[in-house]
């Protein structure tokens, strides 16, 4: 408990630190021992088994790294946003690696947030532009992180540069190739299907870069190889390049920030392995039965249909509008045993959206909780209810039927007690935020653990909640559990916070109460490599000053062991020493009780 | 009073982890729970260092009983020390009895750093059971024999 205390006490009288241990004769012996004849020889034998250990104590001095200062921040949400924003404000380097054509995330697609109801695109695409001038932060979109090799302070990060078919640089984004290109019959991705886009496009206005990319499974001229190519043609800048290839481009970064976010639960039949579906909500089968990012691109001002609220099927202004909560949320038997935080606030904002937009049309609301913490929230699911008047309904929907260009949502109010049937004409579902697509095989590169729904994991729940136990990798955003823009703004925040910490050392200090291997000892079995909870351990290679292979031998990476000593217990010809518990160490002890 | 009198008092190794049944037992004594005297802490980094010639070593030097305490299942410090530890336990408890070493002498438990009283009664209850078994004199023998 006191050892550091002391430890430091020794320093600061000039002595090194790494010689002064504790005999525990006090918490672990005089607090809890009565009889004061046994627990005196037990304390005569604790300080002798500590004399024992002390005398073989090493003076050690702290490990230094040298350290990139320079960061790596995976995915371009408002989270990936903020953190480059900070690192780079603070005047360190950044590499942000964005895997659609333009940062902004799921964030931009938003129609406006609660509690204010700012709209999300006024705050935000400012923030994208700062990102997108910003000196010190290089941009990556349509590219993504295929590998990631070294450790703390220096990792080799590999990006693919998606092909693009634009040259970015070459290219200033008038517009004239979209405007030209006939086809126009594309689902838009960044609309969730309810518009169209064209075979080159940019995913909305303000995309950061204004850069267009072409989708090769649209273009005429990509899928035959010839024809078309109007793009080209008006391209007065001549930046089409049909000839693009994916490219693979390294960068080096001595931190990594991941911030990759969430997407929805899957509604429709289609499931992942242990995962049920919605299918009796009629998701994918008609088509007025939409998810909540669908409605907000619906009721956006800079949505497919201008911020007019039409509906999918026929365009018609829904007059009643259900919507049901906890779709894939808190429900152990079809959908995840986690609830996704946002979905109680934002479906109360959905529903004083639509009223702001129809004002004598009906807005009900299937919930089985109302959970509201935050600052300001409860205020707002009130004011949704009583000044807005939107229908609270505690209880299930069952089933949705179409019936009459009408959907018919069956559900239960259990506080009335009364099965309820309501006539919709559109129904939106809050569906569960789940890890986005990939964020296992990225942890697995990045040594980062994640849980049993694929969210990452903090390496303390409580005190280290932006760190993992991977050193120098850090997380933020949704990608470490469902959480609400500022939530994963002020995680950003924390995760660049503590980046800073490590750039502004200037190198690595690391404990040096490490392993260390024997290599002359060492037969290269690599037990030790693969019990090593850090992968810090190394297979490496004795050569001699011609290059001439002398043996294989394990060896420990200082800037990665943790001290644990589980390499000591597996080694079959103890090579592995752990300073500070060295073998020699442990087993004076043991011996001093004989 | 003679020494065969008085009541045989048993010698007990404990090799804890750093971080979880250290700052237990370490918690034990801020609250003053009383335990037994019996018990000698030998703290390591981790009980995943922990290799089995070093509770043989404790019987060696005439230990009565031994306690392997680390962290929770998935709440080790290093990931999964423990998980190393329970295995290698596993798998060398046959062959420890094979070779006649007495199982009932050897203890795992997993103490946090919150179970101050989880370490005292613990300790308590090892000590009673090693109080009933009285002293290993089976391994002295053994060790005799081999001498």
């Amino acid at each position: 408990m006191h050892l550091k205390t002391f430890r430091r006490a020794a320093r600061d009288a000039g002595l090194n630190p790494y010689l002064v241990e504790m005999a525990n004769i006090r918490e672990q012996c005089s607090w809890v021992h009565h009889d004061r004849e046994a627990a005196t020889a037990k304390a005569i034998e604790v300080i002798r088994m500590t004399v024992e250990k002390v005398r073989r104590n090493h003076a050690l001095e702290p490990i230094k790294v040298p350290l990139t200062p320079r960061a790596l921040v995976i995915g371009g949400g408002v989270a990936g946003i903020q953190a480059a924003l900070d690192i780079a404000d603070a005047g360190h380097e950044v590499v942000l690696v964005e895997r659609e054509p333009s940062i902004g995330g799921k964030m931009a697609g938003l129609s406006e947030t609660f509690p204010t109801l700012d709209c999300s695109q006024c705050i935000l695409t400012p923030r994208m532009v700062e990102v997108g001038q910003h000196p010190r932060i290089k941009l990556y979109t349509w590219s993504e992180v295929e590998d990631v090799q070294g450790f703390v302070g220096n990792f080799r990060v590999t990006i693919r540069r998606k092909a693009r078919y634009v040259d970015i640089d070459k290219c200033t984004g008038c517009g004239e190739c979209w405007t030209i290109c006939p086809s126009k019959k594309n689902l838009s991705e960044f609309d969730y299907g309810m518009g169209m886009r064209k075979a080159i496009y940019i995913p909305f206005p303000q995309a950061v870069p204004a850069r267009p990319v072409i989708d090769k499974d649209d273009c005429p001229r990509l899928k035959r190889g010839k024809g078309c190519g109007l793009c080209e043609k008006k391209c007065a800048a001549g930046a089409i390049r049909f000839d693009d290839e994916d490219r693979l481009v390294e960068e080096q970064a001595g931190a990594v920030i991941v911030a990759t976010g969430y997407k929805l639960y899957n509604i429709g039949r289609d499931q992942e392995a242990g995962l049920a579906g919605y299918g009796e909500y009629g998701y994918g089968q008609y088509k007025d039965v939409i998810d909540s990012l669908q409605f907000e691109r619906l009721v956006s001002a800079s949505g497919p249909t201008g911020g007019e609220l039409k509906r999918p099927s026929d365009g018609a202004t829904p007059r009643t509008v259900v919507f049901v909560s906890c779709v894939g949320s808190r429900d152990n038997a079809k959908g995840l045993a986690y609830c996704s935080k946002i979905c109680c606030m934002y479906t109360a904002k959905h529903a004083m959206l639509y009223r702001h937009k129809v004002h004598d049309g009906e807005a009900h609301v299937f919930y089985m909780d109302i959970r509201a913490g935050g600052k300001n929230y409860d205020e707002f699911v009130r004011r949704a209810i009583e000044q807005d008047g939107a229908q609270y309904h505690r209880g299930r929907v069952s089933k949705i039927t179409g019936e009459g260009g009408k959907l018919v949502v069956r559900g239960a109010d259990t506080l009335a007690g009364v099965a309820m049937t309501i006539e919709a004409d559109l129904v939106v579902l809050a569906a569960a935020m789940r890890p986005a697509d990939g964020v296992r095989r990225l942890a697995q590169m990045l040594n980062v653990g994640y849980d049993e729904n694929g969210f990452l994991s903090e390496s303390h729940p409580k005190l280290r909640p932006v760190e993992t136990n991977a050193a120098g990798v850090f997380v933020c955003g949704a990608c470490q559990a469902p959480k609400d823009i500022p939530e994963a703004v002020a995680q950003a925040s924390a995760a660049a916070g503590k980046v800073q910490v490590m750039f502004n050392q200037g190198e690595l200090t690391r404990e040096p109460e490490i392993a260390r291997i024997d290599e002359t000892n060492c037969a290269a079995c690599f037990t030790c490599v693969r019990v090593c909870p850090y992968t810090a351990i190394e297979r490496a290679e004795v050569r001699s000053p011609k290059g001439t292979l002398i043996k294989r031998t394990a060896r420990v990476n200082p800037g990665l062991c943790m001290g644990c000593g589980t390499c000591v217990a597996v080694c079959p010809c103890k090579c592995p020493e752990l300073e500070g518990f060295t073998e020699d160490q442990i087993y004076s002890m043991v011996m001093s009780l004989a | 009073m003679s020494m065969a009198d008085q009541p045989f008092e048993p010698k007990i190794v404990a090799f804890v982890c750093n971080w979880c049944t250290y700052l237990g037992a370490d918690l034990a004594g801020t609250n003053r729970l009383e335990y037994p005297a019996n018990v000698r802490i030998i703290r390591l980094p981790c009980t995943g260092w922990i290799d089995f010639n070093l509770i043989i070593k404790a019987f060696e030097t005439g230990a009565d009983a031994v306690l392997v305490s680390g962290c929770h299942p998935g709440d080790c410090h290093y990931t999964a020390g423990n998980y190393h530890a329970r295995r290698r336990w596993m798998f060398f408890r046959p062959l420890l009895d094979t070779l006649g070493i007495d199982l009932n002498r050897i203890h795992f438990a997993w103490i946090s750093a919150a179970e101050g009283r989880k370490f005292q009664q613990t300790v308590t209850e090892i000590t009673e059971a090693t109080r009933r078994l009285g002293p290993y004199m089976n391994y002295r023998k053994i060790v005799e024999a081999s001498a």
